[in-house]
C-alpha cells in the first residue's frame, strides 16, 4: 500500500530565478529520508516540489509513476501528506477541530461526518500522545505539544507518504527527540514513507534511512548516512571543516564541526 | 511500548472526539437558527411597521396575496421591496467582506475598506450621470470596476512580492480616492437631492424598487450558493496556504473564483444601494465570535449582514425625529467597531 514518490530531470524556481535545476530522485518507498543542505541551497523548495505547492518549471513528479500535476489535487491529498514550516492554527480552534480538517481529502462535499471519521481523528490523537488536550485551545498549547497536534492532523489524513519542513524548528532538544520518535513509529507500523527537512545533521543521521545532501540546487549525496557524511561531503554541501565519527549511541555516523574556536588547538593544527 | 502500539483506540477516545465535534456542531445551529429566527422578525416587523402600522395578521393575510386596504401600495411597493433589498444587499456585502478578510487573514481587509465598494460606487454614478445609464447597464459598470479595482489593488500590492498590511493601506489610498471621485461627482450634478447623494456615498434604501430587488435577487441566486459551495476550500485556507494546499484545496483556482463572486456580489450590492457603510466589515468578525472557529462562517455572516441592514435600516427610520439613510447607522456602528478590531489586531494573529 506504499506509495512512490519520484522526480524526473525536475527544475523548480520562482519566476526568471531557478533553484532546483534538473534533478532526479527516487525516494524509497517506506523509508525515511531526511534533506540536508545548507541554507538557501534548495531543500525546503525542492520539499515543496514535491508536495506540488509548485509547478516545475521543466520535469515532473511522479507519485505512483503518474504526473502529480496530472493527477487532482484533493485524490493527491489521500496520499501525500504535507505539514509545512508554519501552519496557522484558527483563532480558538480546539486540538480535536484541527486535527479533524486532516479528514478533508477523504470526505465529498456536504457530506455528513462519520463515526469512522471520529475514531481516525480519536486514533490519531491518541497516536501523537495529545488525547487528554482534545477539548483545548491549539494557541495555549506549548511549541512542542502544538507540533504533535499537526503531525496529529497529518496522521488523520492517513496519507502513504508525508512530507515535512523542518519539523523540528523551533523545539528544544527534548520535543525534538519526541517527535522524531513518533515519526519514526509511524513509518515503523504504518510503513508511511518519511521525507523532512532537517537541519540537525546527528539527528538526521540517526533517525533516517537516507539523507538527500543538496547543494545549489541539485543531489549531491543520496544514500545512508554512512555514505553521504564524509569529512569531503560535508565540507563540499556546508563549506564545513568537520570530523566524523561513529556516534556510540547509535552506531551512525556523527559529524563533530571544526570551527575557528571552541576545539583544542592541536587538532586545527594537527 | 512505543506510541502507535498502545491498544486500540478506546470507545471513550472515540466518544470525547464527537464530542467536541457535536457541541461545535450544536452551537452552529443554535446560532443559524437564532439568526434566521431574528431576521423573520425583523422583516415582519419592517413591513407592519411605519406611518400606517398593520397588524401581524394583516401582514400574513398580505403576503399570503389576499386583499387588505392600503397595503397593495404601502407594503407592496414601499416595505416590501425595501426590506428585501436591505437582505439581499446586506448577505452579499457580508459574504464579500468575510471571504476577503479570510482570504487576506486580516480584518481590515474588507471590501469596503479597501475600496472596491467605493469603487463600485464611483462608476455606478459615473453611468447615471455622465452617461445616463441606468439598470443593468449600471450593475454592469459597477461589477467591472470592482473587479478592476481589486485587480490593481493587488497589483499595486503585490510588486512587493509581499500581500497583506501593503494591500490594505494601498486600498483605503484608492478608497479616499473612490470617494473623492463620488463627491465631485456629485456636485457637479446639480439634480441631487440630499437623499439621492447620501446612497453613493454611505448607501441608502429610500429608493428601493422592485427593479433594484429583481436584478440582485438573479445575481443573488446564482451567486449565494457558488461562494457557499466555495466556503470549504475559504475555512482550509485560514490553516495557512501550504497546508491548505496539501489538504487538498486547489489554494489558486478557490482564490479567485472567491474574490470573483464576492467582488460581483459587492458590486451589484452597490449598483443598487449604494456602499453601505461597515457592513462588509462587520459581519464576519461578529459571525466568527458567535459560531466558533470550525464551522463555516459563510452562511452565519451572511445572516448577519442582512439582519444588520434590515435593522439599522429600521433604526434609521423610526428611532429618530429625523429619517438617516441606512449607511449612516451602520457607520455609527461600524466605526467603535473598527477601533476595537485595530486594538485587537496588534494583539492577536488571526484572520477574523
Amino acid at each position: 500500500m506504499t506509495a512512490t514518490l519520484s522526480a524526473e530531470s525536475l527544475s523548480l524556481g520562482y519566476g526568471a530565478n531557478s533553484i532546483v535545476t534538473d534533478l532526479d530522485l527516487a525516494l524509497k518507498p517506506g523509508s525515511i529520508t531526511a534533506i540536508i543542505g545548507a541554507n538557501a541551497c534548495g531543500k525546503s523548495t525542492l520539499l515543496r516540489g514535491l508536495a506540488r505547492l509548485i509547478s516545475p518549471a521543466t520535469g515532473r513528479v511522479l507519485l505512483d509513476g503518474t504526473d502529480i500535476s496530472s493527477l487532482r489535487t484533493k485524490e493527491v491529498a489521500k496520499t501525500l501528506g504535507l505539514l509545512p514550516q508554519s501552519p496557522l492554527s484558527p483563532e480558538g480552534i480546539t486540538v480535536a477541530e484541527l486535527v479533524a480538517q486532516g479528514r478533508h481529502p477523504h470526505r465529498r462535499a456536504f457530506s455528513r461526518w462519520t463515526a469512522n471519521d471520529d475514531a481516525i481523528v480519536a486514533e490519531s490523537l491518541a497516536a501523537t500522545g495529545v488525547l487528554n488536550l482534545a477539548e483545548r485551545v491549539v494557541d495555549e498549547l506549548s511549541g512542542g505539544q502544538r507540533q504533535r497536534v499537526w503531525i496529529a492532523l497529518a496522521l488523520a489524513q492517513q496519507t502513504d507518504v508525508l512530507l515535512l519542513d523542518e519539523p523540528t524548528t523551533f523545539l528544544d532538544v527534548c520535543h525534538q527527540i519526541e517527535v522524531l520518535d513518533l515519526l519514526t513509529e509511524l513509518n515503523a507500523h504504518r510503513g508511511t514513507t518519511i521525507v523532512m527537512v532537517l537541519h540537525d545533521l546527528n539527528l538526521a543521521a540517526r533517525y533516517a534511512d537516507d539523507l538527500l545532501a543538496v547543494r545549489g540546487g541539485e543531489v549531491h549525496a543520496f544514500g545512508p548516512a554512512e555514505e553521504v557524511l564524509s569529512v569531503q561531503n560535508v565540507k563540499e554541501v556546508f563549506g564545513l571543516n568537520a570530523t566524523v565519527i561513529t556516534d556510540p549511541t547509535s552506531g551512525r555516523p556523527m559529524v563533530l564541526p571544526l570551527g575557528r574556536h571552541g576545539v583544542r588547538t592541536e587538532i586545527l593544527t594537527g | 511500548m512505543s506510541a502507535l502500539e498502545r491498544p486500540k483506540t478506546t470507545a471513550a477516545a472515540i466518544e470525547r472526539v464527537a464530542t467536541v465535534r457535536r457541541r461545535a456542531t450544536f452551537r452552529a445551529r443554535v446560532v443559524n437558527g437564532v439568526l434566521i429566527g431574528a431576521l423573520l422578525l425583523a422583516f415582519s416587523f419592517s413591513l407592519a411597521f411605519g406611518e400606517r402600522i398593520y397588524s401581524a395578521a394583516e401582514v400574513g393575510r398580505f403576503l399570503a396575496g389576499q386583499p387588505v386596504p392600503g397595503a397593495a401600495f404601502t407594503i407592496g411597493e414601499l416595505r416590501l421591496p425595501r426590506a428585501l433589498l436591505a437582505i439581499l444587499a446586506g448577505a452579499a456585502f457580508a459574504l464579500a467582506g468575510v471571504t476577503f478578510q479570510t482570504l487576506l487573514r486580516n480584518p481590515l481587509a474588507s471590501p469596503d475598506i479597501i475600496g472596491i465598494t467605493n469603487g463600485a460606487s464611483v462608476a455606478a454614478l459615473f453611468m447615471i450621470i455622465v452617461v445616463g445609464a441606468s439598470g443593468l447597464a449600471v450593475s454592469a459598470a459597477a461589477v467591472a470596476a470592482g473587479i478592476g479595482i481589486a485587480f490593481a489593488i493587488y497589483l499595486l500590492a503585490a510588486r512587493a512580492g509581499v500581500v497583506g498590511t501593503r494591500l490594505i493601506l494601498i486600498g483605503i489610498g484608492v478608497a479616499a480616492m473612490a470617494n473623492s471621485a463620488t463627491l465631485y461627482l456629485l456636485s457637479s450634478a446639480s439634480r441631487w437631492d440630499l437623499q439621492g447623494a447620501m446612497r453613493w456615498l454611505s448607501g441608502s434604501l429610500n429608493l428601493a424598487s422592485w427593479e433594484d430587488v429583481a436584478v440582485l435577487a438573479i445575481v443573488s441566486a446564482v451567486l449565494f450558493p457558488a461562494v457557499l459551495a466555495l466556503g470549504q476550500g475559504l475555512a482550509l485556507l485560514r490553516l495557512g496556504d501550504d497546508q491548505a494546499a496539501g489538504l487538498g484545496v486547489n489554494v489558486e483556482r478557490s482564490r479567485r473564483l472567491l474574490v470573483l463572486t464576492t467582488v460581483a456580489l459587492a458590486a451589484f450590492a452597490t449598483a443598487a444601494t449604494g456602499p453601505i457603510t461597515f457592513v462588509a466589515f462587520m459581519s464576519g468578525p461578529i459571525a466568527a465570535r458567535l459560531i466558533g472557529p470550525r464551522q463555516q462562517v459563510l452562511l452565519p455572516a451572511g445572516l448577519i449582514g442582512a439582519l444588520l441592514v434590515l435593522s439599522a435600516d429600521l433604526i434609521g427610520q423610526f428611532a429618530f425625529s429625523n429619517r438617516y439613510p441606512v449607511g449612516v447607522v451602520t457607520g455609527v456602528l461600524g466605526a467603535p467597531f473598527l477601533i476595537y478590531l485595530m486594538i485587537r489586531s496588534q494583539r492577536v494573529r488571526g484572520s477574523i
